[in-house]
């Protein structure tokens, strides 16, 4: 019936794509003009550590002590030299850091000239918040969730540099390089901006923040990459050393300044270890190494057994544990 | 050691998308291409492993691209989703991009850093309208490379005829557009014919297998050396002696010693140094992020361009341009949305739609409107020249977003086609349009008609209100009875004003009762505004400063004939407010809000600098 209503088709006249080309190039690239990888990467972050520069008013970087923050310092560093970094460092202090950090962090920033801040939320800590008494969401929830939205909030910052990349887990693979929160610093990943080319949209309203991942596209192999390339300095506790450690489970968790030894069931070891990622002594775990160089852990990585994240404890309650997070606040 | 790392460090970077309907084998390749590579982490594998077991089947590739939890629920990935990979050769990153129905923004954004684009076409079903649709919006965002992955071949038992019958359908589609050749590859993503290994089930086929493809097409073939284009991201002056622009060669090669043009003031000078980090260079090239210094001391601030004086790029205002629409809110003719492009930001209005295009059909069709995921030529006018190239010779200078002014939101990708009217050299030709002074004056035309009693306060009020438009960069003017004159005569005048792009603010104490259809009329209903100001009759009376009350009360003392000519009520106005419960300032505060909602005024914050 609606067939027999149906005006005839037209033909539509010939269509040629105007934004394609049709020939192939003559000739290709000439190898000097080639740039590798890690040169392309790095051309892109300091091409966004700029831009965020240039279009917010008061950016901040987001400075965990950990390896990626070192890259990061290291690009930014690139981006505005001669200069200097024109904006400040804020690094969300746990209190449970081990002190290789503490010292590393000192130095290190006092040695590239950085304006290091730090914030803690004091209250959460006076009242002894651990993860044994509440749980390791919990303990997140207070020392570094609420923290962090509450240093961002006090700083009066509207743009936020983090270290985080797509390749870390996989509800980060959509993460935009420009994420956008709302009043409250929470995530919407329904409501993530689509980016495209290298063509970022910084329009915020009053209150509004955004969190930038400049490292977005890099993986952790180039990480280590960059670092070696570039003699970029990280926290000793990245390369394998005689530790003793408390064997709990698996996980290797080093007794030496550990604040909650006698929570622990699992023989004492000393074992040559080394740790993939930094985070809270109580929660981060060390993996069996041998790697005592840059050289030697990229040559490790191509053997890798567990991924990243994994020697995080925090990250096992459920698949879902870290997209709950980043809704709640977190990077 | 070292050389290992070295030759790690020496890798190339290939960017791809990847498209196909749904159950075509996209994710089941993906995780295929991951595995085989060698980058698949033993616990991700473990708990895919742990997943399996449930579901008591064989592994389930997908399980290792999906993402957010929401779509897990749905069992469909909605978003563009980044995967990275390696083999010796090459370090690759993945746009997976779905493939459903109405995510043709997500193709588009996946599509637009692609160097390569995999279309991924069922053996067992041909190809179908959605094949031909992924590699349209791939070939429209000037993906230089299309591979056409012919997946499920065990299913058809290998056989080369169900292949060529697919090649030529497709090659016939692609000779339409004009675009290049695709690569097409025959492949079971789940057995692994022609992934990585050449497959021993089709002999008959002697190109490459999809990885090696992968690893030995050119990249950078669409990097253009020749035109240099570096637009200004950020001036550096960390000292009085230093003064340096830096930014990201989008394309060509820049050397010590170069003559440069910067656009727009057209000025020439010299590249005096390439500051980096790591040392001064002899020379930089696209895409590498660099700080020049330049001989003479030049009034050049971001967003303007430094380029080849042979090979000027564009300058325009008026553009034509292949748009791709992203929001839930249509496009609006007329109307003016912030446009990024480089590091520039400008407004822009939309001057017309000048057609659309068919996806599904590849065609060229009319049409007066672009709703989500919906593709047209638009002619645009925007405030600041552009400097920029056609996005199929340059897709870095070729391509823009547009801003929603209101909601802050990415509404639309875009790609220049052409400067419309031939450019700059014919500008002054070319009488100013309405819409050139719209964005000039950052304000649309209107005209804001207050009503009310005689005694309710609209000139203080009209007053109030032309001094805040003007407070905030609007033109604006009032006009009253101060020289009596009929309310088609304020109607006239008002009109003209819009005309020249101006705001009026009209005061109407008329106590006759004539229609105000007639002046709405003459102004029309585009700039039309009617705010009426209530007031009791009592209120208005203690209020009058014009003695009206006094001289009509003397005169016949018939107020109730007064009260009855006055306007009391307002039906036909836009906003009523009350005079005896607000004071001038709160007044004037309701009004602007109104005006910002109705989209009159820009929002404050974002007007660009
Ligand atoms: N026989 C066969 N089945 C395949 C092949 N590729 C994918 N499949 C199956 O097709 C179904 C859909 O695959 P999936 O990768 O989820 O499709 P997607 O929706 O495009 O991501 C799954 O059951 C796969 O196992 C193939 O090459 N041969």
């Amino acid at each position: 019936m609606l067939e027999t209503i149906a005006p005839a088709q037209e033909q539509a006249p010939p269509f040629r794509l105007l934004t394609a080309k049709n020939q192939a190039p003559s000739r290709t690239l000439p190898d000097r003009y080639r740039l590798s990888h890690l040169r392309q990467l790095e051309a892109e972050s300091i091409h966004i550590i700029r831009e965020v520069v240039s279009e917010f008013e008061k950016p901040v970087m987001l400075y965990s002590v950990g390896k990626d923050s070192s890259v990061l310092v290291r690009l930014a560093q690139k981006a505005f030299f001669p200069g200097r970094v024109p904006f400040p460092l804020l690094h969300i202090d746990t209190g449970y850091k081990y002190q290789e950090m503490y010292s590393f962090r000192d130095q290190f920033t006092k040695e590239n000239d950085l304006d290091l801040r730090v914030y803690t939320n004091q209250p959460a800590v006076k009242d002894g918040t651990n993860p044994y008494d509440l749980g390791t969401a919990a303990c997140c929830g207070q020392l570094k969730t609420k923290a962090l939205l509450d240093g961002l909030a006090a700083g009066g910052y509207d743009a936020a540099f983090g270290g985080a990349r797509r390749d870390e887990e996989k509800s980060r693979a959509k993460e935009r390089i420009y994420s956008f929160r709302d009043r409250f610093g929470q995530w919407d990943p329904k409501n993530q901006r689509p980016e495209l080319w290298s063509l970022f949209n910084g329009h915020i309203r009053e209150g509004e923040s955004i969190r930038v991942f400049p490292l977005s596209n890099w993986t952790e192999i180039d990480i280590w990459q960059y670092i070696e390339l570039e003699n970029i300095p990280i926290v000793p506790l990245y390369f394998a050393q005689e530790r003793e450690v408390i064997d709990a489970g698996g996980t290797l968790i080093p007794v030496d300044n550990f604040p909650f030894r006698d929570r622990l069931r699992g023989p004492i070891k000393t074992v040559k270890t080394r740790f993939r990622s930094l985070g809270c002594s109580p929660c981060t775990g060390a993996i069996r190494s041998e790697a005592t160089t840059v050289g030697e852990i990229i040559k490790e990585m191509f053997q890798v057994r567990t991924s990243e994240r994994a020697n995080r404890v925090i990250d096992h309650a459920s698949d879902d544990a870290m997209e709950r997070k980043k809704r709640e606040g977190y990077f | 050691m070292t050389s290992f790392i070295a030759q790690k460090e020496e890798q190339e970077l290939l960017r791809f998308s990847t498209a196909g309907s749904v159950d075509d084998g996209k994710s089941t390749l993906i995780g295929r291409l991951l595995y085989d590579a060698k980058s698949l982490l033993d616990d991700q594998l473990s708990a895919l492993e742990a997943k399996a077991r449930v579901d008591g089947d064989q592994p389930d590739w997908a399980l290792l691209t999906d993402g957010l939890k929401a779509e897990r629920e749905q069992g469909i990935t909605i978003d563009v989703a980044y995967r990275f990979f390696a083999t010796p050769k090459r370090k690759f990153i993945i746009a997976d991009t779905p493939g459903h129905e109405q995510y043709t923004r997500n193709m588009a954004t996946g599509a637009s850093t692609a160097d390569l684009a995999i279309v991924l076409i069922d053996a067992r079903h041909g190809v179908r309208t959605q094949s031909k649709r992924h590699a349209f919006i791939a070939a429209l965002l000037g993906t230089p490379q299309l591979v056409v992955a012919v997946n499920k071949m065990d299913l058809v038992d290998y056989d080369q005829s169900v292949f060529e019958a697919i090649r030529r359908d497709f090659d016939h589609f692609v000779q339409q557009l004009g675009i290049r050749a695709p690569q097409y590859i025959p492949i079971s993503a789940l057995l692994g014919d022609n992934v990585v290994d050449h497959s021993e089930s089709m002999s008959w086929y002697e190109g490459p297998s999809l990885l090696h493809f992968l690893e030995s097409t050119p990249v950078g073939i669409n990097r253009n050396l020749k035109e240099l284009r570096f637009p200004v991201q950020y001036v550096s002056r960390p000292n009085q002696n230093f003064r340096g622009y830096s930014g990201q060669i989008l394309s060509g090669i820049v050397r010590k010693g170069d003559e440069i043009l910067v656009h727009p003031n057209q000025q020439r000078t010299t590249v005096e140094s390439i500051v980096t980090y790591d040392g001064e260079l002899e020379e930089a090239f696209a895409p590498m992020s660099v700080t020049l210094t330049l001989a003479d001391e030049l009034d050049i601030s971001r967003g303007d361009m430094l380029v080849t004086p042979r090979h000027e790029a564009g300058v325009a205002r008026d553009i034509e341009a292949i748009v791709v629409w992203m929001d839930h809110v249509p496009l609006q003719v007329n109307g003016t949305y912030t446009l990024k492009h480089t590091t520039r930001k400008t407004r822009a209005l939309v001057e017309a739609i000048r057609y659309k295009v068919d996806v599904e059909e590849a065609s060229q069709v009319e049409g007066q409107a672009l709703a989500l995921n919906e593709i047209g030529c638009l002619k645009l006018t925007t405030m600041q020249p552009l400097f920029f190239d056609a996005y199929q010779d340059n897709r870095k200078t070729g391509s823009f977003i547009l801003i929603d002014e209101q909601t802050n939101l990415t509404v639309a990708a875009g790609m220049i086609l052409k400067a419309d009217q031939g450019g700059s050299d014919t500008l002054l030709a070319n009488p100013v349009s309405a819409a050139e002074r719209a964005l000039y004056f950052n304000q649309k035309p209107l005209t804001l008609w207050l009503t009310g009693r005689v005694g309710a306060g609209q000139l203080a009020v009209a007053q109030a209100v032309e001094r805040a438009l003007f407070e905030r960069g609007g033109y604006a003017y009032r006009l009253d009875q101060s020289a009596p004159r009929g309310l088609f005569r304020l109607a006239e005048d008002a009109a003209l004003l819009n005309k020249a792009g101006l705001a009026a603010v009209v005061v109407d104490d008329f106590w006759q009762n004539p229609s105000r259809e007639a002046a709405r009329a003459q102004v029309g209903a585009d700039a039309w505004f009617e705010v009426h100001l209530e007031a009791s009759l009592g209120w208005a009376e203690a209020n009058d400063e014009s003695g009206f009350y006094e001289h009509v009360r003397g005169q016949r003392d018939h107020v109730d004939r007064a009260q009855q000519y006055q306007r009391t009520t307002a039906t036909d106005a836009d906003l009523t407010l009350n005079v005896e419960q607000l004071d001038v300032p709160e007044l004037v505060a309701s009004i602007l809000a109104a005006l910002e909602t109705r989209g009159f005024l820009g929002r404050l914050r974002d007007e660009p600098a």
